[in-house]
């Protein structure tokens, strides 16, 4: 089977300043929705106390809630969790110095006034003091990921594409975290173990077309540089399309079939591969070639040849 | 004619023959089993040691599957769950108190496998479930301590000296002394000195009155904070070993916090009172008037003295009168002295003195140190929950006092691994720096269960998808990438199971995702090939020309990737370091099986046809 019996020849280049435009209201948009919505942080960030009961029948999340009220806890939160008869309970950070253990068994004598068979399935109490390094920790993974690459490319490329490659590789995280704020799912450790990984993907995709850019240039010397990008892209089109739809197939089967635990880390893969096949074609390569990408920057290395050869 | 090289292909087949046998052990499951650890902290060694149960067991009626020694501990694997509690209620009513029992998993792989030390890879805690703390040790408050003892020091040195002070005031970081006189500025300094030569002493007049400023330098500040983490680490350690929970483990987690993993245990609050026991220590002078083993017999220890017993059971009679505590102990560590293995000890100033006391009219005689373990158990009395304080003591040296000392000298006459294990108790004995729980998670064994299920679900609809769209897709060439994405997974697997890794949750996603994006080296491969067909080229040479001009994109693409995965390995902490584990090994194995094991079977099925007039792809 074949999709692409011929190398298609859309101007992809052409329309990058529209591009630009879009991506420039997608990153604001979700900055906007950042700032507005905020993102539903799991306890992993935000410290707290977090319960999961497997109730014996469909719970009833008023009397849950009122239980909890009669036991002390007010400021707690109730909703159902994966199906009807799984309840998830959060609770803000405990004072300092309050015993968890003493917590978790004083909600659990709750839930059973209200369902004697409940079980719990999972508790975790987080101090307020580990989210914070968390968030520390993880923007610092970022900076150091996006230095990284950008050494690398500016490296094995130039450093022109070495900027589009990391302006496409920062913008991708910001499409995966504007959903999230949207959507208002829970933005936890694997979800932003999942946001790296985008990272990594982005990256991984403008290579590919970076790498037919540079075999390229020496091909069509006398072709203008913009003709040169179009044609990589309109060659790499169809690998493209087949490794996304390849690797959202079974991104689609971790969100679907996952369980609650993975549903996150699916969804921010799902739309980071979106995002990245975007960026991967119009930012990174746009931005290439806007900062002057010409024949000069990428011709082959001259190769140090055996002479002996020689007839 | 487009052979891969033989020797490549003998060497692609060698390595997955060697990762399916590696990988092996996961295919066979775990079945319930029991782990007894001896209490005395002694190791079973050889499978003589598991005779004794095997028979035990067998008087009974109960027929274990099979029982081995592992890491010490005696291992021993049955059919089901009831016939595990049973033999665990036999074995601890048999011989109560001697071992250490406790319930867990074991593999279901035959025993061969394991005699060549291969296991399958252990499942983390959110797969099996268990309990998840995080202590976080208090280094400012250790610090305190010291400048505490320093500033009570200071006070005993000027007092002893006849130095009179207006005040001895701790500051955020070092003391200062205020003096009367300023004219014995220099006498105060060099008694300041005398107490700890290392601390740092600027002496300055204002006003007419003399100060002397004490501060701690960065190195020692940092000693101390060292000192505060690794004595709760081992404390720990020790406590999680009492335990006897199997895969259990402690480990320092960034500056100043220490994670302990407790896979299958439930019940979170007695674990956490078990390892919230207090340590101390005493040094005291052994009674030689008296036998100890009279008085073990006797059960009356003489006037004056206290009956206790060494790590090996044997009884020794000490003294009443304690010597130095743990409070003053301020180091030990274990060094070697003339080739031998010794441990050199450092206390403050006061327990200096009561030990340069002590020795001074004891040399030649024999001193022990008491190691004390305190815990709190909550106990029904007459319907009321009532807290009762629970002392365990062990003698855990006896040596010779060989010469006059006071606050530095050494234990010497010791194994190697003596040596250490003393100079960790002694550690754990030492003041504790206080730690609280800044973490605590407990995942319910149903969870875990529902979590595996899940997860392997879906993996294997994923996978199966991918593998259908890519055999319709690129036909037998695609089925040569389904293959090569097995090979993946296999090696996968056995470099995890080799590195003993725990698969967790975000590890399976790890793996799924190194699935979906494996498969891209082969599509960029086949692209390739389908290119250089539509130019024209042979399908020999388009075959060639596909491998060779990929693999620039497949090399820099992966090693960016990687980059993105090494990262997040040194800044991640819990799943996050395990996804990242499983992320960068699956690159690495993804380079190997797509650039290698395509070509070597490429070009086994097709490259030896030399009139091939279409490609499969």
């Amino acid at each position: 089977m074949e999709f692409f019996h011929k190398v298609p020849h859309i101007r992809f280049m052409a329309q990058r300043y529209l591009c630009y435009g879009l991506s420039v209201v997608v990153v604001v948009g979700s900055l906007a929705a950042l700032f507005i919505h905020g993102l539903n942080l799991a306890v992993d960030f935000t410290g707290g106390v977090v319960i999961e009961a497997a109730y014996s029948d469909t719970a009833d999340l008023d009397k849950t809630r009122s239980a909890l009220q009669g036991a002390g806890f007010n400021d707690s939160q109730v909703q159902n969790f994966g199906s009807s008869k799984d309840v998830l309970v959060r609770l803000p950070p405990l004072a300092s110095g309050e015993p968890a253990t003493a917590v978790t068994q004083k909600i659990e004598a709750a839930l059973k006034t209200v369902d004697a068979g409940v079980q719990l399935r999972r508790t975790e109490v987080v101090g307020p003091q580990v989210g914070r390094e968390l968030v520390v920790k993880g923007v610092t993974a970022m900076g150091i990921t996006v230095l990284l690459i950008l050494i690398y490319i500016a490296f094995r490329f130039r450093w022109k594409f070495g900027v589009g490659a990391v302006l496409a590789t920062l913008h991708d995280p910001f499409v995966v975290v504007g959903v999230f704020a949207i959507t208002g799912m829970p933005f936890d450790l694997t979800v932003l173990a999942a946001v790296l990984a985008v990272l990594g993907y982005s990256i991984n995709e403008t290579v590919v077309v970076f790498d037919r850019v540079r075999e390229l240039f020496p091909v069509m010397r006398k072709a203008a540089p913009i003709e040169v990008f179009d044609r990589a892209i309109n060659e790499t089109l169809s690998r493209t399309v087949i490794t996304k739809v390849a690797t959202l197939i079974v991104v689609v089967a971790l969100y679907a079939f996952g369980g609650a635990a993975l549903r996150g880390f699916g969804l921010a893969l799902i739309v980071g591969i979106l995002a990245v096949t975007y960026s991967s074609m119009y930012v990174a390569s746009g931005i290439a070639l806007d900062l002057g990408s010409t024949h000069r920057d990428l011709m082959p290395q001259e190769r140090r040849t055996a002479v002996d050869d020689l007839p | 004619m487009n052979r891969y090289p033989l020797w490549k292909s003998i060497l692609f087949a060698a390595v997955m023959l060697l990762a399916l046998v590696l990988a092996l052990p996961n295919l066979f499951g775990e079945a319930p089993a029991l782990q007894l650890s001896r209490k005395d902290g002694e190791r079973f060694a050889g499978d003589a040691a598991v005779q004794p149960f095997r028979e035990l067991l067998a008087r009974n009626d109960i027929h274990p599957d099979t029982a081995f020694v592992q890491d010490g501990r005696v291992l021993i694997r049955f059919a089901d769950v009831p016939t595990q509690l049973k033999a665990r209620d036999l074995i601890d009513s048999t011989s109560p108190g001697a071992y250490a029992l406790a319930t867990t998993f074991a593999s279901r792989a035959p025993d061969w496998l394991r005699s060549i030390g291969l296991k399958p890879m252990s499942l983390g805690l959110d797969l099996r479930g268990g309990i998840y703390l995080v202590y976080q040790v208090d280094t400012d408050g250790a610090v305190k301590q010291t400048l505490q003892r320093l500033e009570r020091d200071y006070r005993t040195a000027l007092r002893e000296k006849r130095i009179q002070y207006d005040s001895v005031e701790g500051t955020a970081t070092g003391i200062s002394v205020t003096l009367k006189d300023a004219s014995r500025l220099d006498d105060a300094r060099n008694a300041l000195i005398a107490v700890d030569a290392n601390v740092t002493l600027a002496a300055s007049t204002e006003g007419g009155s003399a100060i002397i400023r004490a501060s701690l330098s960065d190195a020692q500040m940092k000693q101390r904070q060292d000192f505060a983490i690794q004595q709760n680490i081992t404390a720990l350690g020790n406590r999680v070993n009492a335990l006897g929970v199997s895969e259990a483990s402690v480990q320092r987690q960034g500056a100043n916090r220490i994670a302990v993993q407790l896979p299958g245990v439930q019940d979170a609050s007695e674990v956490i009172r078990l390892l919230g026991k207090t340590a101390t220590l005493e040094f005291r002078l052994v009674d030689q008037s008296s036998s100890a083993i009279e008085a073990q017999q006797t059960g009356h220890a003489p006037l004056g003295t206290k009956l206790y017993k060494d790590r090996a059971g044997r009884p020794v009679l000490l003294k009443r009168d304690v010597i130095v505590t743990g409070e003053q102990l301020t180091d030990a560590t274990s060094t070697f002295q003339q080739g031998e293995p010794a441990v050199s000890v450092r206390l403050d100033a006061r327990g200096g003195d009561e030990m340069l006391r002590t020795t001074q009219e004891n040399v030649g005689k024999p001193m022990a140190v008491v190691f004390i373990e305190r815990e709190r158990q909550l106990r029904d009395q007459d319907g009321q929950k009532v807290a009762v304080d629970i002392t365990h003591e062990d003698v855990i040296s006896v040596a010779t006092i060989n010469g006059v000392f006071s606050n530095q000298f050494q234990i010497t006459g010791l194994l190697a691994h003596e040596g250490q294990e003393l100079a960790k108790l002694l550690r754990a004995g030492a003041l504790a720096a206080p730690v609280y729980i800044v973490e605590q998670r407990l995942i319910g064994p149903s969870l875990g269960q529902d979590n595996i299920d899940k997860g392997v679900r879906a993996l294997i609809i994923g996978s199966a998808a991918l593998f259908v769209f890519m055999a319709i897709y690129y036909g037998a060439f695609g089925v040569v990438a389904d293959f090569v994405l097995v090979c993946n997974v296999v090696l996968l697997t056995a470099c995890l199971s080799l590195f003993g890794a725990a698969l967790t949750l975000p590890g399976i996603a790890g793996i799924m995702l190194t699935v979906g994006m494996a498969v891209d080296a082969n599509i960029l491969i086949y692209e390739r090939i389908r290119e250089e067909m539509r130019n024209g080229n042979s399908p020999q040479a388009a075959i060639r020309a596909g491998f060779d001009k990929a693999f620039s994109a497949i090399a820099d693409a992966n090693v960016t990737t990687l980059i993105a995965g090494l990262v997040l390995f040194l800044f991640g902490t819990g799943p996050i370091k395990g996804f990242a584990v499983v992320l960068s090994l699956g690159i690495m194995t993804t380079l190997f099986t797509a650039l290698m094991g395509s070509r070597a079977v490429i070009g086994l099925v097709w490259g030896g046809r030399a009139h091939l007039k279409r490609l499969p792809v």
